[in-house]
Parts: structure tokens; C-alpha cells; sequence
């Protein structure tokens, strides 16, 4: 039985979800490696049916991608991904009053569930949220009376008969507009927006301060946390990221620079300041190093779809934490541990400071994040085997399983193995989606978006 | 490293797994520390709070500027380095240097050229 076990692990790599088999599906950006600024990609996201995808960059644009739906006849891959829309999101701003330069870049995307026939998303730079619509146009009024088919108005003398405009079919069109603008809530810069699960409500969250909008109102927002000290001399530490929880609509939670996660509760009290639990894995003071609170920091946290656990990341690992237990979490999965003893040069070039994201799959049984090299990693919970892949254009036939990739952090380096000191640091995925539904998943590297899919016979 | 003496009962067995992992943290901060020996004795984290705070702050002065401007006369102002992040100090800001504003129509490369 073990040996079996072992042999199918050689030939599909170490798991990563029961066994699934990563396949390349598709790649979107330029191939050439001189990166535009512009062009660096800084969120990804699928919507809550998985069937649109959303893309935003550091140039403020927002690129929305579109399953097609299966193909009955080809059964041996789920649909593509296609451009839907694209748009400007959100332009560079200069603030005059406090000499600061506001970038356009996108931080974050969150779809709102659908209620009609249009989509609808928020999309936030350092001190805006958006609100847009994006609506399908799929037929036009033709044969008006005072207007030609071009625009142009006719003389009302030439018009001799009347008749009734009709709606005839037309190219389909995909529009996005702003439909909500919410702007100068926020002093420091904008880390995460959450959508309530009341799907009326949603947070935003900056540094020091997080804030309660209403989608419907755009001229004022609730502070909802406070953390900034009344001297900034005696600032310890910010907020790095926050979220509603899925269910209950009075709960989320916020993480901090040093590593804590607070869960408040918004019946408790109008400012959430005194959190109602407060998570926290204790540290041996005796290990603790000028590096301890930097990779300590958490860069992103993530509600379980069940809402019963939820997942942190800090600079080397992954941690899940059961909401009933704040003392420790209950899971820990390192993500690139021989990175441990690089962290000075990893300081020098600013590394110490990159904020990967994670995700969970639709079950909650596997968790993803990003790496150094254009790796990411997968663990599986119940399994516990976790898988390293590779992002790359080296594998873009479509169907071609990834080979799993391996780090050599020290000693003899086998074949196929790579050793630390060959990882390339510019090449980080930060930010990765999983399909809520398939095991479809979208990597993004500096400035392309891959897709892939898991085998289908 | 200075302690090691001290340090020798950490390989007795049960904590060394846990114990080795504090030496490569350990090591790195040395090689940091000799490398910046005035880094300061606060924990790694509280200079980077107020720097990530004040991210975007760009200062400019109109007095420094005009002065500049009659002094150099004819010449060309200096112009910003490959660090435009230069906040205060002897670079006065050009509007060769302000960021460009960009033109809306320049399409994202994942909308277009898709390779497959």
C-alpha cells in the first residue's frame, strides 16, 4: 500500500489537491521581458459564478476575461478565458493640499454577486473605490424618423412618412460605467475592501483606519476601526488587510504588521477599537531577530468559504486558524522555509517587504500562494502533501501537465532541482485565484495572467 | 558569532529542529548588522511604518524653484535621476519630472495580442 502510494507520487508529483494534475490552459500579455510599468499586474480575480475574471494593473486599467461556455463537442477542457472588457479604472491623481502624488495603480478588485442582467464590481487604488457596471449591449433602435442611421439629423421637410423605431440586433457590445464614486474616506493608503455578505454594505481598510460604506451612498462612510495613536511616535503597527466574514454580516477581521489578527464584531459597539477576539501564535522571545517582526507581518488574510477557519500569510508561510482558537493556528505550511537564511539580502533588495496573497479552493481542502521564480505552492489540508509549479512559457502547449519544481536549499543539487541562489527575485507571483466552483486557477507573474486548468480525460 | 558557548546545550536532542532554525535568522541579522552598524537597535518594522505612511509624500517648493530657474538662466535645470523618489534635498523638481499623464488610451497588453 505505501509503496504504491510512493510510486504514484514520483510520477504526479507530491499531490496538491487528491492528486490533481495542473494543466496549462492559457497565457495573456506581452512575452517581451521589458515590463512596462504600467503593465504589472497588482490583482486577479474571479467573479462569484467563476464564469468572468478580472485583472487589474499598476496603469489603473481594469481587464475583465469571459468563460466561454463548453463547447458540448469538446469535452476534453473547460472553456477559455476571453477579453470581455477592458477600461481605465482609476487615473494618477495629485493631491495639492498634501503634496501627494496618489497612484492609479489597482489594489484590489471585488465582484458584488449578481442580481441582474449586469455585473457589478469594485475596484480601488490608494484613496478611491469604484463602483462600476458592466453591462452587455446586444441590440440597437433603428428607423428613427428625425435622425439617420448614422446620427446625423435629418431636415424635418424631408420627412414625409412616420414610422416606428424597432430594435434590431447588433455586435454584442460590453460596457463598463462608474456608477459610484468613493472618494476622501481615507488618509493613509488603501489596502483591502470587503463586500458585506448583506450585499448592501462593504469595508475599505487603510493603514491606520477602516471604513463602513453603504453601496448606495457615496457622501459619507462609518469609521468602523481606529488604530492611529494620538502621538505617531508611538505608532507600532498598521493594519495590512481585512475582510467580512462570508456569513455573518456583523463579523471581520483585520491583520496586522506584527503579525496579530483582530475579529470584531460591529454589534458590540459603533468603533470596533476593542476587538472581540484577538489571534496570535506566541513567540520564543529567545528567537527573536532584527528580521522576527518584518516577516512576521501579514500580507494577506483570507475567510474560509465554510467561514469557520480562516488562512493568514506572512513572508514564509501560510497559517490557517480555527475562529474558535486564538492562541495558535491550527495548520502551518511553509512556503519557501530556505529563504530563512537569505533574509539579509532579501532586506537589502527590499524583498523582506514583497505582500504575497493567498487563496482557498471552493472546498477549502487546498490552499495556494505565490513565490520567488514564478513558483507557487499548494497545500492540500487532508492530504497534507503540498505540490511547487511553475509559471512559465516553457510549458504552453495546452494540456501539458506542469512537472512539479523543487528547491535545493542546501547540499548536493539534484537533477532538475534548483538551488537558492539561482531563484530569481524579480520574478514574484503574488497575486493568484482560484475558481470558486472548478479547479481552474488564474497565476499572475509580473505582467502576464496564466490560467490553468486540471486534466479532464 | 559571540554566545556560541552558551548556545552548545541547544543541540541536545528533542529541540534541535526547532532550535536550528533560530541560527540562520541569527546569522543573517550579524551579517546585517556589520553591514549597517548604525541600523538602529529598534526591532526591524517601525522605520518602515512611517516610510510606508508616507508613501507618495512629494514636496515642492515654488521659492526653490523660481530661484533655481533665474539662476541657471538660460541652462537646463537639472533634471531627476533614476530615483524620482528624491522627497527633499538638492533636486528641485521640474515639470520634465512630473509623472506624464497618461493617456487613457492605451490599451492593457492581456486585452490585446493574446499568445496562446
Amino acid at each position: 500500500m505505501f509503496l504504491k502510494f510512493s510510486l504514484h507520487s514520483m510520477f504526479y508529483g507530491a499531490g496538491g489537491g487528491n492528486d490533481i494534475q495542473w494543466c496549462f490552459s492559457q497565457v495573456k500579455g506581452a512575452v517581451d521581458d521589458d515590463v512596462a510599468e504600467a503593465d504589472i499586474i497588482s490583482t486577479v480575480e474571479f467573479n462569484h459564478s467563476g464564469e468572468l475574471l478580472a485583472t487589474g494593473d499598476k496603469g489603473g486599467r481594469v481587464v475583465i476575461f469571459q468563460q466561454e461556455q463548453e463547447n458540448k463537442i469538446q469535452s476534453h477542457s473547460r472553456g477559455e478565458y476571453n477579453v470581455y472588457s477592458t477600461f481605465q479604472s482609476h487615473e494618477p491623481e495629485f493631491d495639492y493640499l498634501k503634496s501627494l502624488e496618489i497612484e492609479e495603480k489597482i489594489n484590489k478588485i471585488r465582484w458584488l454577486p449578481q442580481k441582474n442582467a449586469a455585473q457589478f464590481l469594485l475596484s480601488t487604488n490608494d484613496k478611491t473605490i469604484k463602483l462600476w457596471k458592466i453591462s452587455e449591449r446586444d441590440k440597437r433602435p433603428e428607423g428613427y424618423n428625425l435622425k439617420e442611421e448614422d446620427g446625423r439629423y435629418r431636415d424635418p421637410t424631408t420627412v414625409t412618412t412616420l414610422r416606428v423605431p424597432v430594435f434590431r440586433p447588433m455586435d454584442l457590445m460590453v460596457e463598463a460605467s462608474p456608477r459610484r464614486i468613493f472618494a476622501n474616506a481615507h488618509t493613509y493608503h488603501i489596502n483591502s475592501i470587503s463586500i458585506n455578505s448583506d450585499y448592501e454594505t462593504y469595508l475599505s481598510a487603510d493603514d491606520l483606519r477602516i471604513n463602513l460604506w453603504h453601496l448606495e451612498i457615496t457622501d459619507r462612510s462609518f469609521n468602523i476601526v481606529d488604530i492611529k495613536p494620538a502621538n505617531m511616535e508611538e505608532l507600532t503597527e498598521v493594519i495590512t488587510a481585512a475582510e467580512f466574514h462570508p456569513n455573518s454580516c456583523n463579523t471581520f477581521v483585520y491583520s496586522s504588521s506584527k503579525g496579530t489578527i483582530r475579529l470584531c464584531d460591529m454589534r458590540a459597539s459603533a468603533l470596533c477599537d476593542r476587538h472581540s477576539k484577538l489571534f496570535e501564535e506566541p513567540e520564543d522571545p529567545s528567537n527573536r531577530s532584527f528580521f522576527s517582526e518584518i516577516i512576521s507581518s501579514i500580507s494577506d488574510v483570507k475567510f474560509s468559504h465554510s467561514g469557520r477557519y480562516m488562512m493568514t500569510r506572512d513572508y514564509l508561510s501560510v497559517k490557517i486558524w480555527d475562529l474558535n482558537m486564538e492562541n495558535r493556528p491550527v495548520e502551518t505550511y511553509q512556503v519557501h522555509e530556505y529563504l530563512r537564511s537569505k533574509l539579509c539580502s532579501l532586506y537589502e533588495n527590499d524583498c523582506i517587504f514583497d505582500k504575497f496573497e493567498c487563496c482557498w479552493n471552493g472546498s477549502d481542502s487546498v490552499v495556494m500562494t505565490g513565490s520567488y521564480n514564478n513558483f507557487f505552492r499548494m497545500f492540500d489540508r487532508n492530504t497534507k502533501r503540498d505540490i511547487t509549479l511553475e509559471a512559465s512559457r516553457e510549458n504552453n502547449k495546452p494540456r501539458t501537465v506542469l512537472k512539479p519544481r523543487k528547491v535545493c536549499a542546501s547540499g548536493k543539487r539534484k537533477k532538475d532541482e534548483i538551488s537558492v541562489d539561482s531563484l530569481d527575485f524579480n520574478k514574484k507571483i503574488l497575486h493568484t485565484a482560484w475558481h470558486p466552483k472548478e479547479n481552474i486557477i488564474a497565476v499572475a507573474t509580473t505582467n502576464n495572467l496564466y490560467i490553468f486548468q486540471d486534466k479532464v480525460n | 558569532a559571540s554566545g556560541l558557548g552558551s548556545d552548545v546545550c541547544y543541540w541536545s536532542m528533542g529541540d534541535t529542529q526547532e532550535k536550528e532554525g533560530i541560527l540562520p535568522e541569527r546569522a543573517e541579522e550579524a551579517k546585517l548588522k556589520a553591514k549597517y552598524p548604525s541600523l538602529g537597535q529598534k526591532p526591524g518594522g517601525s522605520d518602515f511604518l512611517m516610510k510606508r505612511l508616507q508613501k507618495g509624500q512629494k514636496y515642492f517648493d515654488s521659492g526653490d524653484y523660481n530661484m533655481a530657474k533665474a539662476k541657471m538662466k538660460n541652462k537646463q535645470l537639472p533634471s531627476a535621476g533614476p530615483d524620482k523618489n528624491l522627497v527633499t534635498g538638492d533636486h528641485i523638481p521640474t515639470p520634465q519630472d512630473l509623472p506624464q499623464r497618461k493617456s487613457s488610451l492605451v490599451t492593457s497588453k492581456l486585452a490585446g495580442g493574446q499568445v496562446e
